[in-house]
């Protein structure tokens, strides 16, 4: 029997997400989460064993592309709809390593 | 109502009987009247709009129209679009003016068919009743107290309330099938790699297809030959010879097989959507068709394999959203991690963030296996269970969702009971096999009730010909809600 | 205590192909900012990627050249984590069908040669660039670099000095830019190596926790870093204390390693195949075809010099530093038949001016026939081989070909006995008394002769010929 999602689940989960969550907010989703998580519980116990699992629809392999130069500077444009830009890089709050 | 159809259309305007120009201005004209109570555009830009009109009609004048050229068309607001806001219904994007063309709509500026604007959706294609949108509900024309389905609610709405003769749809998990179903239009989820997927905003990229939506199963055929072909940005995309979809739109049903999952006749139907599929099966019988008894026994896992799948692809594709190089990006933050986790708490709304965190939680370290993994082998009996059918059937037919329209609000506090509503459109997404809606009655509401086929792969051609058949001899498609004009 | 070090290295090292490895954006090195980074390689909304036949083919080169197996279907995974140098918030990689699996380098540390095992090789896409100077406090993010196709080579542990981690490492250097795959530039980011290093009481069979230093871009630095980390984590040992697992920098200008602030949670990286693209597949016709293209590799090359120059191990591993170097030192060999020789000149006079002037042989001004034709000059008793290197120095300074030099320079060896004969007269007449002291039975006065017949001779006489010619007048 697969273990409910505790608040502090849901926290650790937010967190590896990037996705700021109140413990009230936490409180909430996990209700909904576990009764998400309940549904998905019953493909759990289905024997799988010798199946290969399924990717893609079809048997087909990665194409290749030629290894040419094929794109040209669209900077200007593509950093028109950038939050912050300077001297051509996207800033961000400091990094610190 | 078949003057509006594509071909008549088209007819129309290579006949000079109308312009491109009058064509989109009267599409512009009832979008004005109608919208404020459908909401079923995020954006318009008329300017825009009869620029390309013009274009269209200039194109025309010179001998150089294709078969559309200068029939407008609506599209979902998740392909982008140069110079267009495309939101992806969401916050997160609201300021997001794409600076490039999804592969379709190059292919729809190619076929020489303006835009008349971008549909709204439920936020980043998640949802079934288009109630998740950060631009508010979309409204069914049938009854605006009632949800059009989802997540391409806008664009079903719209060609419904005869806003735009036809509008771009994506479906990953039943987004085009189900909202035509509920709108009472034609809509088609193609073959698995046959239209690009390049420029149209990921949700999960081994289940997301483009398709069209229009009222009737000819005017999809003809919107098929625009969107389908090979595209090299898009490692997905299958190369393989053109196909005219419409090539057998008249052929006669004699000696069709149709198969009837019982699976999908069983508990959790509605009575009425069962009455009248089991009319049109009657319907089709006339026409030449043979019924024939299949089962689809791994069907029922279908919902919890994808509520695995889909959502572990979109918490991964949706990472890329955290306010660095365009879109929504939090105004106050502490340091780089808050601004991301308050970028993200504040852009996403509800629904997209419990399914980031169950996507995230299913991939997560200790987790991968017993639902990944186990998601995937269950899609492959899935898969199996389908070519199994097509052994004995030619096509496989059924309603498209468990009900009709439900009202607004009804179902949005408990996602499972919302996820509900695409038990019958989930599997052939997990196979990666094409799927249609067509309607095929009304409830006693007066809401539409839809049908669904489920084809082989590559079979098209082959379901838009059982659905033409149908549609000329029945008229559910050709209706249209009253009260609209 | 006695303490066992363990190292295992993974090194990053950047495909020398023209565009990317999922976009088509260039990859050379130096553009302005994000000047050189698509749609795709920023990750708009709704991009994709497609991959690049080049990547593909120099993994495939590096797992032959390594005698590794190449996966006839290999994956792309994805690496879930958010940095806003990587812009889709994942890293495309592969983790459990790489292209290349096992696989060895040998090396050689002084006299000792060994085998290092490699567990796999997998590609993966290189992250942009973080510039920390301030931008009032900002950090500004260049997308340039982000989807440089890079092939992450893995070895086991099992290096144990750091020593041996230099010298694996400058033996993979040599290999992947032999191959052409890589252009080796360290400074530019290149070739960039990772350690994992951890401490074990000699005879344990369990490894002890390892912490990887990242980023080493230096050979330098690689043995210095590991020569601190080693010593801090058996300081801590010994002090009682525990290592924990962690991500650490070097800081050169300190020589210390220290931990990364922003790794304090393990990394949970969600790993999955990637849903938009599709398995790889490798057939044999390819991969013959790149077989057929892999030049004579530096081991191969090695013994070859060995057997056919007959130059030492430690030469021939010397010679094959790079294979410039190498097809230097054998079109000088062939030149002049002489294969120590040139050994010794390649590895002696040529280097030490290559390295005075920070050249490369690539750049050296002294080609490979002028050298082959010096040799064999000393070799024919034309040059003597101390007025070599005055002829040598004249090749370096472009003074023209070799015969021209000793003539204008009037280097020419003096094998003329008559002429030589005279001056030894001359010699023995000026220097009586160090006749008397040979023949009297000091054996160094016989050398001081010789030395002032070659002084007479300002150099050009042939010193075995002054050595015979003296011994018979002095009779």
């Amino acid at each position: 029997m697969r273990q409910a999602l505790s608040p502090d689940d849901v926290k650790r989960i937010a967190r590896l997400a990037r996705i700021e969550t109140s413990d009230a907010e936490a409180q909430a989703t996990q209700a909904q989460l576990n009764s998400i998580f309940d549904l998905i519980a019953t493909m759990q116990a289905v024997d799988t064993r010798g199946v290969s699992p399924m990717a893609h629809a079809q048997e087909v392999y990665q194409r290749l592309r030629d290894d040419i130069v094929t794109e040209t500077d669209r900077h200007a444009a593509f950093q028109a709809v950038a939050p912050a830009v300077e001297n051509g890089l996207y800033l961000v709050p400091k990094v610190i390593e | 109502m078949s003057e509006t159809s594509l071909s008549a259309l088209a007819a129309q305007l290579a006949g000079k009987q109308v312009s491109s120009r009058e064509l989109a201005q009267s599409y512009l004209g009832r979008i004005v009247a109608l919208n404020p109570s459908i909401n079923a555009f995020i954006t318009v830009d008329a300017e825009k709009t009869l620029l390309e009109a013009a274009a269209a009609d200039a194109r025309i004048a010179a001998g150089q129209a294709g078969p559309l050229t200068g029939v407008p068309i609506a599209h979902k607001d998740i392909f982008c679009t140069d110079g267009w806001l495309t939101t992806c219904g969401s916050k997160m994007l609201s300021n997001f003016v794409a600076p490039y063309d999804a592969h379709v709509i190059q292919r729809f500026k190619a076929a020489g068919m303006p835009s008349l604007g971008k549909t709204n959706m439920d936020e980043f294609a998640m949802g079934s009743s288009n109630e998740t949108s950060y631009y508010g509900a979309v409204k069914n024309p049938w009854n605006t107290a009632y949800v059009p389905g989802g997540s391409s609610g806008g664009a079903a709405a719209c060609v419904a309330a005869r806003m735009a003769p036809a509008a771009t749809g994506t479906d990953t998990g039943g987004s085009i099938r189900q909202p035509a179903a509920l709108c009472g239009i034609t809509g088609l989820k193609p073959t698995y790699g046959l239209v690009s997927r390049y420029g149209m905003i990921a949700f999960a990229s081994s289940l997301d297809q483009a398709g069209p939506m229009a009222p009737s199963a000819e005017d999809c055929a003809l919107l098929l030959n625009v969107m389908t072909g090979f595209d090299p940005s898009d490692s997905t995309s299958l190369e393989r010879e053109k196909e005219d979809y419409a090539r057998d739109l008249d052929k006669p049903l004699a000696g069709l097989r149709v198969g009837l999952p019982r699976e999908f006749f069983a508990e959790g139907l509605n009575n009425e959507v069962a009455a009248a599929v089991d009319a049109a099966v009657a319907e089709l019988k006339t026409l030449g068709a043979t019924p024939v008894d299949i089962s689809l026994a791994n069907s029922k896992l279908a919902i919890p394999v994808y509520y695995v799948l889909a959502p572990a692809e979109a918490s991964s594709n949706l990472s890329r959203f955290d306010g660095v190089r365009y879109g929504y990006r939090a105004p106050d933050y502490a340091n780089l991690d808050d601004m991301y986790c308050k970028t993200r708490a504040q852009g996403f709304g509800a629904e997209v963030k419990r399914r980031i965190l169950i996507g995230a939680y299913v991939l997560s370290h200790g987790y991968y296996d017993a639902y990944y993994l186990q998601a995937q082998k269950i899609r492959r009996l899935i898969a199996d269970d389908f070519s199994e059918a097509f052994k004995v059937c030619d096509v496989i037919l059924g309603p498209t969702a468990p009900g009709t329209a439900f009202k607004l609000g009804e179902k949005s506090d408990d996602p499972v009971e919302m996820y509900l509503n695409d038990l019958y459109t989930i599997p052939a997404n997990l196979a990666g096999l094409p799927g249609m809606s067509l309607p095929c009655g009304f409830d006693a509401k007066g809401l539409p009730i839809g049908l669904q086929l489920v084809g082989n792969y590559f079979s098209e051609a082959k379901m838009l010909n059982v659905a033409h058949q149908y549609q000329r001899v029945t008229d559910w498609h050709a209706r249209a809600p009253e009260g609209l004009k | 205590m006695k303490w066992e070090t363990v190292i295992g290295l993974e090194v990053h090292t950047q495909l020398a192909t023209k565009s990317k490895i999922f976009s088509g954006s260039s990859t050379a090195f130096g553009a302005a900012p994000n000047t050189q980074a698509s749609a795709v390689d920023i990750a708009l909304p709704g991009v994709l990627p497609v991959l690049n036949r080049g990547a593909v083919e120099c993994a495939i080169r590096f797992g032959l050249a390594i005698g590794g197996n190449l996966n006839r279907v290999n994956v792309f995974d994805r690496k879930n984590y958010f940095y806003p140098d990587l812009p889709k918030g994942y890293q495309i990689s592969q983790l459990a069908k790489p292209i290349v699996e096992g696989g060895a380098l040998k090396i050689v540390v002084g006299d000792t040669e060994r085998t290092i095992n490699l567990t796999r090789a997998h590609m993966e896409e290189d992250a942009g660039k973080s510039l920390h100077e301030d931008f009032h406090g900002m950090t500004g993010i260049d997308l340039n670099r982000a989807g440089t196709p890079l092939l992450e080579i893995v070895s086991e542990p099992e290096m144990r000095s750091s020593a041996e981690a230099v010298a694996y490492a400058r033996a993979l250097h040599t290999l992947v830019t032999w191959i052409g795959i890589c252009d080796g530039n360290m400074q530019e980011g290149s070739f960039r190596v990772d350690a994992n290093v951890s401490v074990r009481p000699v005879g344990q069979a369990e490894f002890g926790t390892r912490r990887e230093i990242k980023n080493l871009n230096s050979f330098r630095f690689l043995q210095q870093a590991i020569d601190y980390e080693v010593r801090w984590q058996i300081e801590t040992l010994e002090d009682g204390g525990r290592i924990e697992q962690a991500t650490v920098l070097f800081d050169p200008d300190r020589g210390e390693t220290r931990m990364m602030r922003s790794k304090e949670e393990a990394h949970d990286y969600r790993y999955f195949p990637d849903p938009d693209l599709l398995p790889v597949k490798l057939d044999e016709d390819w991969i013959e075809r790149v077989r057929a293209t892999l030049p004579e590799l530096p081991a191969a090359m090695q013994a070859r010099f060995q057997r056919d120059y007959g130059v030492s191990a430690y030469d021939a591993a010397v010679l094959t530093g790079s294979r410039a170097l190498a097809d230097y030192f054998e079109a000088v060999a062939k030149a002049c038949g002489q294969g120590k020789l040139a050994a010794n000149w390649v590895m002696g006079e040529l280097s030490a001016a290559l390295n005075k002037a920070e050249l490369d042989i690539v750049q050296c001004p002294v080609s490979a026939a002028q050298l082959g034709t010096l040799i064999a000059r000393i070799q024919d008793g034309t040059l003597s081989g101390k007025l070599a290197k005055q002829v040598f120095e004249g090749l370096w300074e472009g003074a023209g070909e070799v015969d021209a030099i000793i003539e204008a320079r009037g280097l020419k060896q003096m094998s003329d006995s008559g002429e030589l004969e005279k001056i030894i007269d001359e010699v023995l007449a000026a220097n009586p008394k160090s006749v008397e002291e040979f023949r009297s039975g000091k054996e160094k006065a016989f050398n001081a002769l010789v030395g002032q017949v070659m002084k007479a001779s300002r150099g050009k006489a042939n010193p075995a010929q002054v050595n015979e010619l003296l011994k018979i007048k002095l009779q």
